[in-house]
């Protein structure tokens, strides 16, 4: 029992991780991801949503009928990013800011959709908590590692939160003088997102023999 | 003239899908063939240009007198989930055609970000209600023109040899990236340069 726990928890990191693996929510992977900073807040907003409408969903999958549930499951989903927009706005107005449009647009992120239909409204709700804690750690983790490959590469910078004396901006030597530029800008996160999706593709290939 | 600024605008210059990364889900799902294109992509423009007025009056004249901004995003998809399935039991009604060309975009499309995107952009742009009918149009125009472009390089790639590796979905990331570096040419200057 306990394994089979932990199967639903990690089960979102890399087997099916979200983006890499199933290619849900890509609007966002790509959109947000010029800096690492934005990358971690998007993912842990995510996290956020999908957690609690993953448990909501499934306390309340025996009481919502059959033929309104995607238009129930949206509300749900649409209550808590409006709870997260508030929160960021007033606690994290930089991040705010940079995540733009794409924080409304968590409610048609169809990461958070498609757990609440494929998982939450079949299983209990510890189930669906870890579930919904696995395919949000697993989203982050491919948020970061775009942001980052874009970010050291494109700018010669990796931004982190501003504490104390560190202003949140580590400069790497090589990179910050001659940047590649294109890796910032819409098309090189096209292009990156192309050949990490071949390195999966041909990682699973190659496990497969 | 400021409309013409808008449909250039979000066709070439901010198209969804190339360099705001709006509707990417269809933009890989819908581009193997290019009639399934043309379908994806009328369906949007049409369920745009309708969800910009609607969400543009609920928001003036319902959410703002009534001080409830900040339920927008939940009352715009709410708004588009229902517009979506008016549309369909419309068409299937009246255009059986119609309804056998677009039907199964339609139940895809409330969930596709580029039309909640463009009812957001709609308000924080401050647009009147014709502006932001137009630029539901335009985005929608500007959706379709990338869907079809990639689905017709998608069809020409089915011919020619593709490692294994990037076969399908990666090899059609790095065509979409390439296409978008061909759309930086059209920038703010371009706009400058025609209107003056």
């Amino acid at each position: 029992m306990a394994t089979e726990r932990m199967q639903v928890l990690t089960k979102g990191f890399f087997k099916e991780n979200p983006v890499f693996i199933i290619m849900l929510g890509l609007c966002p992977t790509l959109g947000v991801t010029t800096q690492v900073i934005n990358g971690i807040g998007m993912g842990l907003s995510v996290i956020f949503v999908l957690v609690f409408s993953n448990i909501f969903i499934s306390m309340l999958k025996n009481i919502i009928p059959n033929s309104v549930r995607i238009p129930s499951y949206i509300v749900i989903i649409a209550a808590f990013v409006t709870i997260v927009e508030m929160v960021m706005h007033a606690f994290a107005p930089s991040i705010y800011q940079a995540l733009g449009i794409f924080l409304p647009l968590i409610v048609v992120n169809c990461i958070i959709l498609g757990r609440a239909e494929a998982f939450a409204n079949k299983n209990t709700v510890l189930d669906s908590f870890l579930d919904g804690v696995g395919m949000g750690v697993g989203f982050t983790m491919a948020l970061t590692l775009i942001a980052f490959i874009r970010e050291v590469f494109g700018a010669g910078t990796i931004t982190l939160v501003p504490m104390g004396g560190f202003d949140g901006v580590i400069e790497i030597p090589l990179f910050y003088t001659y940047p590649v530029r294109v890796l910032t800008l819409a098309a090189g996160a096209l292009l990156l997102m192309g050949y990490l999706k071949a390195f999966f593709e041909w990682n699973a290939n190659r496990k497969r023999g | 003239m400021a409309y013409v600024a808008i449909f250039i605008t979000y066709i070439f210059i901010n198209n969804f899908i190339l360099t705001q990364f709006l509707g990417l889900c269809p933009f890989i799902g819908v581009s193997k063939n290019s009639e399934s294109a043309i379908g994806m992509g009328m369906a949007v423009t049409f369920v745009m240009g309708i969800a910009s007025i609607i969400t543009w009056l609920v928001y003036n004249l319902l959410l703002l007198p009534l001080d409830l901004a900040y339920l927008q995003t939940l009352s715009f998809i709410l708004v588009i989930a229902a517009l979506v399935q008016f549309v369909e039991m419309i068409i299937q009604k009246n255009s059986p055609a119609l309804y056998q060309a677009l039907g199964i975009f339609l139940p895809l499309i409330t969930t596709n970000c580029a039309v909640l995107g463009i009812a957001i952009m709609n308000i924080t742009e401050g647009y009147n209600l014709m502006e932001s009918f137009s630029a539901g149009i335009a985005a929608g125009i500007g959706f379709t023109l990338a869907l079809v472009l990639m689905s017709n390089i998608r069809e020409r790639m089915d011919l020619h040899p593709v490692r294994k590796a990037f076969k399908g979905v990666p090899i059609a990331f790095i065509s979409g990236g390439l296409m978008a570096l061909a759309f930086m040419a059209f920038d703010k200057a371009l706009l400058t340069n025609l209107l003056g």
